[in-house]
C-alpha cells in the first residue's frame, strides 16, 4: 500500500494497518480520542457528503457518468480517501491518512445520530451503501481484491459451463448461496444451479453490497441498545439531535399551526399552496369521495403536517367518503380507525410524520386506481403535460418542467411547477417535503415574513446550548461547540 | 365414476363424516411438525376456517395433532387455509405486546389458477376448465418444478391440485420456509416471464442472452405447443385467432408481410403448417426489420403457454393457501397431491369428490376383513383403531395418502441425513 513518505505529523502510526486500504466495512469502533471539534467537523463533513449522495441518486441514473464525476468531486472535496493509486505528495490538506481516519470515525459518529428510529436507520444504510458502491465500484481490480482478502471476504471460485455445452464464462466465477445475491436473481442476471448464484468478478460488487447491509443493519441495531448512554453525555446530545434532523431539514411533526387552517380553505388553499401531488390527491378525493390506502397515507399525513387536528381530520374523511358508498357505520368502523393512527391514536401509538418528496418518489408506486406518488414520476408525461396545461400554466414553464422530468429531476421539476405557480423567478428553497412547498407557499403568499425565526429546531439547539453553558462547568471545548453549533444551520440550510 | 353428483347442499352431512373418517390427521401433523425439529413449530402455525355461512376465522393454533382434530371435527370447516409459524401462538396473539407477534417461517407457495389465462385459452373461461386448457398445468408444472429442483435446490416439493381451476405448489424445505420476504419474491420475479394487465397486448419480450432458465422452460413449451396451442386451442385457425397472434409480431414486420400472411390465411389449412409458414414469412422479412424481433416465435409460445403466477401469493411469509386435503366447496373436490410421475396423466375430473369418498365408506371390499385381523395382530392395533386407519384405505382417497405419506418419508429421510451430517461433523459417536 501506497503512502506518502515525509508527513506534517510526526506521529509513527502503529495503527497504518488500521487503515492500509481507502475503504472498508466499518468493523472495529475507533479507539482513540478526539476532540469535541474534530467530533462535529467530522459528522458534520460526513452528513454533507451523505446528502449529497441522496440529493444525486435522485437526480441521475446510480453510476452514470454524472453521478459517478459529481459524487467524485464532493468525496474529495470534503477530504474523503478515495482512489489509493492518486496518492500524492501534498504538502497542503490532510495526508490519505487522515482522510481515512476520518472516514472511519465519521462513520461511526453518524451511526450514533441515525440509529434509532427505522426511517433513520433505513436512510442511512441507503445513503452508506450508495457511497460505499460508488467507492468500491471506482477501485482497480487489485484493490478490489485485496479489499476482499482483508475483509476475509472469500467466496468460492469455480469455473462453470451451462448445460448443453454453452459456456458461462472462462474466467473464474463467484459461487454464492442465492439468497446473497437476490438483486441479480430477481433479474435473471446470474446463473443459478443447486441453489448457487454463479456471479462475474466483475458483479462482486452486488454480493459485497449485500453483506455491507446486513453487517450495518445489525450494528445499528445494537448501537440503538447502547444509546441512552451516550446521549447522557450532554455535550454529545443537542448534536446528535440536530444531525439526525438535519436529514430532512425538518420533519414537519411538529405543527405550530394546529388548528389554524380550516376545512372550508382546503379547497382553496389546494390550488395555491399544495404541491401537485397533493393537488391531485385531493382532487381525487373530492370526485371520487374516495382514496385507497396508499392515497389515504400519503394526503392524510399532509394534511396532519399543515396543521389539521384530529378532528377535523376525521371530519374531513368522514363527510367526503359518506358523499361515496361508504355509510357512516361502515367509516367509523373502517377508515376512522385509521386516521387516528395516523395521529398516533391507535395501535403502536407512533405519530407518523407526514411523507417527504424522497418517500413519495421511491417507494410504493401507484399501480391502477391509484393517485399517490409523485406525478412528476410517476405520471405519463402526456397526461401530465395536460394537466400542466389545464392548470394555465404557461406553455414556455410547461415545457421547463416535461425536460426536467425527462431528467428524471423530479424534485426540481415540482420546484419549477411552485415558480410557474407563484409567479416568482426562482423558489428560494430547495424542495424536499411537500409540507415544505406548503409552508413556503403560505410564507410567501402571506407576505414574506421572514420564516428561518419560526422554526422550531435550531431554537432547540440554541435552548440546549445555553442550558448546557449554564449547567457544565465551562470549559474551553464547551464554549467552542455552542458558537459551532450556531453555525451549523448554515451547513444545511442551502444545498 | 368419480364426480358421484356432489350436491354442495350436501356439504353440512358430508363434512362431518370427512373429518371423522377420512381426513389424514396424522399425516397432516407429521407434516408441519417437522420431525419436531424446531421446538412449537406446530403449536405456533396459524390456521384459518371458513365456516358455514362464510364466517370465517383466522389465528386458529392447536397445541396436539388431538386438538387439531378435535376442534375440526368440532367446528367442520368448509375450507381450510394454513399459515405462517408465528413467534407466538396464533390463537393467543391478542395478548401479545403490540409489535412482537410476528410470521417466522412458511413453506415457499406458489399459486397457478387458470383464470390468469383467459386472455389465452379459447376453450374456457373463468371457472372452467376442460382436458385441452388443463395442459397449460402440466407446462407449469413441469417448468416450475425444474427450476425449483435444479436452479434454486430445492428438494421437497409437494404439488397440489387446488379443487377446481389450478395447482397449488408448496415447497416444504427447511431453506424454503426461513425465506425472507425479499427472497420469495425475488424468486418469484425469476420465475415470472409474463407480465402486464388488461392494457398491455405483448406480455413476453426477450432480450440476448437468453438465460438457460429460459431455454429451458422453452424446451418444455415447445414440446406441448403443437398439440395444445395449434390442434387444441385452434391458435390459427380462425381469422379472429390468426390476428391476435399476428398482434404480438412487431408493427414493422407485420406492415411488410400482411400481404404474405393473408394469402397464408387462405391457402394453408392445417394449422400445423400454417404455423411453420408463418414463421417463414416472418424470419424472412425479419432481415428488413429495424427492431429485430428475433425470438417473435418464442415469445409468442411463451405467451401462450408460459406459467402465470401471482407473486403476492408466494412473496408473503404471512400469507394463508388453500390446505391440502382440504375440500373445495363449489366442486366437492378433494384438494389432492399429484404425482408427477404421471404428470400427463393426471385427470382433474378423476379427483375424488366427497361425495364420492364417504359413499365408498359404506362398500366393504370383498376379503378385506381377514387381511385386517391378520394385520391387526402384526401391529397390535385395536379393532376401533384399526376402523379408523381402514377407513380412507377402501376409498379412492387411499392413494393420494399413500403418495402424501412418500412425500413425508422422503423429507424424513432427508432430515435424518442432516442430523448424520452435523453429528459426524461434531465427532459425536
Amino acid at each position: 500500500m501506497q503512502f506518502t513518505g515525509r508527513r506534517r505529523k510526526l506521529t509513527v502510526h502503529p495503527q497504518n494497518e488500521l487503515y492500509g486500504h481507502c475503504l472498508q466495512l466499518y468493523g472495529q469502533p475507533p479507539l482513540e480520542n478526539i476532540s469535541l471539534s474534530e467530533f462535529e467537523t467530522f459528522a458534520v463533513e460526513r452528513l454533507k457528503l451523505l446528502k449529497t449522495v441522496e440529493n444525486l441518486g435522485v437526480s441521475f441514473v446510480k453510476m452514470s457518468e454524472q453521478y459517478s464525476k459529481k459524487l467524485h468531486a464532493e468525496i474529495s472535496g470534503l477530504n474523503f480517501p478515495f482512489r489509493p493509486e492518486v496518492v500524492r505528495e501534498c504538502s497542503t490538506g490532510p495526508s490519505e491518512y487522515e482522510k481515512r481516519r476520518k472516514d472511519h470515525i465519521s462513520h461511526f459518529i453518524l451511526r450514533l445520530a441515525y440509529c434509532q428510529t427505522e426511517d433513520l436507520r433505513r436512510w442511512f444504510i441507503q445513503q452508506e451503501m450508495d457511497l460505499f458502491r460508488h467507492r468500491f465500484t471506482d477501485l482497480l481490480p487489485k484493490y478490489k481484491t485485496e479489499f476482499l482478502h482483508r475483509n476475509n471476504l472469500k467466496y468460492d471460485t469455480v469455473r462453470l459451463y451451462w448445460k448443453r455445452l454453452m459456456l458461462i464464462s472462462t474466467f473464474a466465477l463467484v459461487q454464492v448461496p442465492f439468497q446473497d445475491a437476490l438483486d441479480l436473481v430477481r433479474t435473471r442476471k446470474v446463473f443459478l444451479q443447486g441453489g448457487y448464484a454463479y456471479i462475474p468478478h466483475q458483479d462482486i460488487v452486488t454480493i459485497v453490497l449485500n453483506d455491507f447491509r446486513t453487517r450495518l443493519s445489525k450494528a445499528l441495531a445494537l448501537t440503538a441498545r447502547s444509546l441512552p448512554a451516550v446521549q447522557s453525555d450532554e455535550r454529545l446530545q443537542p448534536l446528535l439531535n440536530h444531525l439526525s434532523h438535519a436529514y430532512v431539514g425538518q420533519d414537519y411533526s411538529i405543527q405550530k399551526n394546529i388548528g389554524k387552517v380550516s376545512l372550508e380553505q382546503i379547497d382553496a388553499l389546494s390550488a395555491k399552496s399544495f404541491p401537485l401531488c397533493m393537488r391531485q390527491l385531493h382532487k381525487a378525493l373530492r370526485d371520487s369521495h374516495h382514496l385507497r390506502h396508499g392515497g389515504r397515507m400519503q394526503y392524510g399525513l399532509f394534511l396532519k403536517g399543515i396543521g389539521l387536528t384530529l378532528e377535523q381530520a376525521l371530519q374531513f374523511w368522514r363527510s367526503e367518503f359518506i358523499r361515496g358508498k361508504v355509510d357512516a357505520d361502515k367509516f367509523d368502523k373502517a377508515y376512522a380507525y385509521s386516521i387516528r393512527h395516523m395521529f398516533g391514536k391507535e395501535g403502536k401509538r407512533t405519530d407518523y410524520t407526514p411523507y417527504s418528496c424522497m418517500k413519495v418518489i421511491l417507494s410504493n408506486p401507484p399501480s391502477q386506481g391509484d393517485y399517490h406518488g409523485c406525478p412528476f414520476r410517476h405520471s405519463d408525461p402526456e397526461l401530465l403535460k395536460q394537466k400542466l396545461q389545464s392548470y394555465k400554466l404557461s406553455p414556455s414553464g410547461i415545457i421547463q418542467i416535461l425536460d426536467l422530468v425527462k431528467g428524471m429531476h423530479y424534485q426540481l421539476a415540482c420546484q419549477k411547477y411552485f415558480e410557474l405557480t407563484h409567479n416568482i423567478e426562482d423558489a428560494g428553497f430547495s424542495l424536499n417535503h411537500p409540507n415544505q412547498y406548503f409552508m413556503e407557499s403560505q410564507k410567501l403568499l402571506s407576505g414574506g415574513k421572514d420564516i428561518k425565526k419560526e422554526v422550531e429546531m435550531p431554537q432547540k439547539v440554541q435552548e440546549n446550548a445555553a442550558a448546557n453553558g449554564a449547567s457544565v462547568q465551562p470549559q474551553p471545548n464547551t464554549t467552542q461547540a455552542e458558537e459551532e453549533m450556531g453555525d451549523l444551520d448554515s451547513y444545511f440550510l442551502d444545498e | 365414476m368419480s364426480t358421484s353428483d356432489y350436491d354442495p347442499a350436501c356439504l353440512p352431512d358430508l363434512l362431518p363424516l370427512y373429518y371423522r373418517r377420512l381426513f389424514p390427521f396424522s399425516q397432516y401433523y407429521r407434516w408441519l411438525s417437522y420431525g419436531g425439529v424446531t421446538k412449537n413449530y406446530f403449536l405456533n402455525r396459524e390456521f384459518s376456517f371458513t365456516l358455514k355461512d362464510d364466517i370465517y376465522v383466522r389465528y386458529q393454533s392447536f397445541s396436539t395433532q388431538n386438538e387439531l382434530e378435535k376442534e375440526m371435527q368440532k367446528m367442520n370447516p368448509y375450507k381450510i387455509d394454513i399459515g405462517a409459524v408465528y413467534s407466538h401462538r396464533p390463537s393467543q396473539h391478542n395478548t401479545v405486546k403490540s409489535g412482537t407477534f410476528q410470521a417466522l417461517e412458511k413453506e415457499l407457495v406458489f399459486d397457478i389458477d387458470m383464470t390468469d389465462y383467459d386472455d389465452v385459452r379459447s376453450c374456457c373461461s373463468a371457472a372452467d376448465i376442460c382436458s385441452k386448457c388443463w395442459t397449460l398445468m402440466t407446462i407449469a408444472i413441469r417448468i416450475l418444478d425444474r427450476a425449483l429442483r435444479d436452479d434454486f435446490g430445492f428438494q421437497h416439493l409437494l404439488w397440489v391440485y387446488s379443487g377446481r381451476r389450478g395447482v397449488h405448489c408448496w415447497v416444504c424445505d427447511e431453506a424454503a420456509r426461513k425465506l425472507s420476504v425479499a427472497a420469495r419474491s425475488a424468486v418469484a420475479e425469476y420465475l415470472s416471464l409474463v407480465k402486464g394487465g388488461e392494457e398491455t397486448v405483448k406480455k413476453v419480450v426477450l432480450s440476448d442472452p437468453i438465460h438457460p432458465f429460459i431455454s429451458q422452460s422453452l424446451s418444455v413449451v415447445e414440446r406441448y405447443f403443437p398439440q395444445y396451442a395449434l390442434v387444441g386451442q385452434d391458435l390459427l385457425s380462425s381469422k379472429e385467432s390468426v390476428d391476435k397472434v399476428l398482434s404480438l409480431l412487431p408493427e414493422d414486420i407485420l406492415c411488410h408481410s400482411l400481404h404474405d400472411l393473408l394469402n397464408l390465411y387462405q391457402t394453408e389449412k392445417n394449422p400445423l403448417k400454417r404455423w411453420d409458414k408463418l414463421k417463414a414469412v416472418v424470419h424472412h422479412k425479419r432481415a428488413t426489420s429495424k427492431k429485430g424481433g428475433q425470438y417473435f416465435e418464442k415469445e409468442i409460445m411463451l405467451q401462450y403457454c408460459y406459467p402465470r403466477l401471482d407473486v403476492n401469493v408466494s412473496k408473503g411469509v404471512n400469507h394463508l393457501l388453500k390446505s391440502p386435503f382440504s375440500v373445495h366447496p363449489k366442486t366437492g373436490r378433494i384438494s389432492v397431491p399429484i404425482d408427477l410421475r404421471n404428470l400427463d396423466k393426471f385427470d382433474p375430473f378423476e379427483v375424488p369428490t366427497i361425495s364420492l369418498i364417504c359413499e365408498e365408506l359404506d362398500k366393504p371390499r370383498a376379503g378385506e376383513e381377514e387381511e385386517d385381523d391378520t394385520k391387526d395382530k402384526e401391529n397390535e392395533t385395536d379393532p376401533g383403531e384399526r376402523r379408523k386407519i381402514r377407513d380412507y384405505k377402501r376409498t379412492s382417497l387411499a392413494k393420494y395418502i399413500k403418495m402424501f405419506d412418500q412425500f413425508l418419508d422422503a423429507m424424513a429421510r432427508s432430515r435424518k441425513g442432516e442430523m448424520l451430517k452435523k453429528s459426524d461433523l461434531q465427532k459425536e459417536f
